[in-house]
């Protein structure tokens, strides 16, 4: 169980693919518009429950719970190969080492 | 009250009059014509009151930098005699890390002046950042909409990133998947909260840019003894071209050739699911550049602050995979890291230095913040995870969302020219397919001349083939 006044993450679905846009192209169509949003749980709650939540600007959204710790997993990605090669080259541009 | 989509969207102007504060209709006239410049100037803040209110807010007065190795390697790709000396505005070095600070400033400060609680904007890049640092010096309340992930879930890392700063600052972050119905998400938070939308197209927001102008030019009389030749500004909703040309124009009368720089991103639809992640740039680009141009008013205010082709002399496109061949030159070269996406303009700088004569001076006027997710190492892993093709070669290979091409001689990085004209035409065709009526006046003729900054002849050779039965001169002529 999650406690209430955990910092978590809630999913809410705002429109349906047949509710979307006429402007939309049809991939997009054929998914929904999802929403994401984080704030403090109000009431004790187990994942996947539909809950309510207080966010950082007192409002209040409802939602699927999706996440529990809702941290920031972006990174500077893999290694790139290119990027050493890159830097390679331009130094090797800038020595006279070019061509 | 009806909150559906269909609802909230036919309250569309009634929700903006009311977090905007502006009345738009009022400066609207004959059969098209808005008077831009009556609505710039009503906002009563002059260049001066503009320079203090973000001096005090730790906004602006960034350096002003030659990049002396960058031009070295122009002048050993360019012919004899040519190779235009590169100075770098670094912007990056505002508080929220990027110029968008100088637009959200003065966004803030007036949304606190008039008494709103908040701040809301629908933004995915550094605006977002900028808004929710400003509210933060301010104590207002703010909110950040963004576009970030697609249906499978998946975050373009540079969103992510500027997420996480906007959170750092205090903000409130809502995430969408992809889709122009954003707009009706971020009216519906403007109706209930009742908090000012701070738009990226709102007068305050593009007379906010207009100090960078200004001092560019100070910082090259003071540092160099003279005005730059060229200006070279990242082109995308066209708020920073028109901010900084307007503020080169308050501080000069000489001519000094202003360039827009987009990244191409031709064939990628900007509202499609599947093409969201295929791109690595998610801003001065194309996809909004090209059509912002042509139709300013797209935007999510009535009549947009940002009219670029009003300012441009020039614009040119350039590659994902060029824009990361000079990120990483900048880094190597200059010692200074700083995010791709705000290379646009230098990479662009690279090609059009090479065409001018050595005693030249080109001024690139921003840079912006760096860091996970922002990288061009972190772009180019996510490219190559969702399919993106990366390899060395000739850039005019390269194809949006299927390849990116990275240079392998800094002489093939090339400022493409678009078309200048026949994005005008397009301007005014845009204008003319929202006229109202079947005619328009002679003051209609006038406001096309200065929206495209043309003349007459211009003006009425494009109208010429379009659906408008007469044009009436003052006194009932025709």
């Amino acid at each position: 169980m999650i406690n209430a006044g955990s910092y978590v993450q809630i999913h809410k679905i705002i429109l349906h693919p047949l509710e979307r846009s006429a402007q939309v192209p049809m991939d997009t169509k054929a998914v929904p518009l999802e929403m994401f949003v984080k704030g403090f749980l109000l009431n004790d709650a187990d994942l996947n429950d539909f809950v309510q939540i207080k966010t950082v600007t007192n409002r209040m959204e409802q939602g699927t719970l999706i996440n529990i710790t809702p941290n920031h997993k972006h990174n500077f990605g893999d290694f790139v190969p290119e990027v050493v090669q890159l830097s390679k080259m331009i130094k090797a541009f800038m020595d006279g080492d070019d061509c | 009250m009806d909150m559906s989509y269909l609802g909230v969207m036919s309250r569309k102007n009634e929700i903006m009059q009311k977090s905007v504060g502006i009345d738009y209709k009022k400066y609207e006239f004959g059969s098209i014509a808005f008077d831009y410049e009556k609505m710039m100037s009503d906002i009563n803040y002059s260049l001066n009151d503009i320079k203090q209110i973000q001096l005090e807010n730790g906004v602006g007065n960034t350096p002003l930098k030659e990049l002396k190795n960058i031009t070295k390697m122009v002048r050993k790709v360019a012919p004899k005699g040519k190779g235009a000396r590169i100075f770098i505005k670094d912007e990056a070095l505002n508080d929220s890390g990027s110029f968008k600070a100088r637009r959200a400033s003065l966004s803030c400060y007036h949304a606190k002046k008039m008494g709103y609680k908040g701040v809301i904007a629908a933004t995915s890049g550094n605006y977002g950042a900028a808004v929710a640092s400003s509210a933060a010096k301010l104590g207002l309340k703010c909110i950040i909409v963004q576009e970030c992930f697609d249906s499978k879930g998946m975050g373009q890392p540079e969103i992510l990133e500027k997420a996480r700063l906007c959170e750092a600052f205090g903000a409130e972050v809502i995430q969408l998947t992809v889709g122009p119905e954003l707009f009706y998400v971020f009216l519906n938070l403007l109706d209930k909260t009742g908090y000012f939308n701070a738009s990226l197209y709102t007068p305050f927001s593009v007379a906010g840019i207009e100090t960078l102008g200004s001092e560019l030019v100070k910082q090259c009389i003071t540092q160099v003894g003279r005005e730059p030749d060229v200006v070279i500004c990242t082109n995308a909703g066209g708020g920073n071209l028109t901010g900084t040309a307007r503020g080169i124009k308050a501080e000069t009368n000489k001519k000094i050739e202003i360039v827009g720089a987009s990244v191409n991103l031709k064939g990628l639809h900007m509202a499609s699911d599947k093409d969201f992640n295929r791109k690595s740039f998610t801003t001065g680009h194309t996809g909004f550049g090209i059509p912002f141009a042509a139709n300013p008013d797209r935007s999510d205010v009535p009549r947009s602050a940002a009219r670029p082709l009003r300012y441009m002399d020039r614009y040119v496109l350039v590659n994902q995979g060029e824009v990361f061949y000079l990120t990483e030159a900048l880094a190597l070269l200059e010692g200074i890291e700083r995010g791709p996406a705000g290379n646009t303009a230098l990479t662009a700088a690279l090609s059009i230095a090479a065409d001018l004569d050595e005693d030249k001076m080109i001024i690139v006027q921003e840079t912006e913040y760096t860091g996970a997710g922002k990288h061009h190492n972190a772009q180019i892993s996510f490219a190559k995870n969702n399919g993106v093709n990366v390899y060395f070669g000739d850039p005019e290979e390269e194809v949006p969302g299927t390849s990116i091409v990275l240079p392998n001689h800094p002489g093939l990085i090339k400022a493409r020219v678009v078309d200048l004209v026949h994005l005008k035409k397009s301007c005014i065709k845009n204008h003319i397919a929202n006229n109202k009526n079947n005619f328009l006046m002679y003051e209609d003729i006038l406001f096309l001349m200065d929206e495209v900054n043309e003349n007459e002849l211009f003006v009425l050779e494009t109208i010429k083939d379009l659906n408008v039965k007469e044009i009436k001169l003052k006194g009932g002529n025709t």
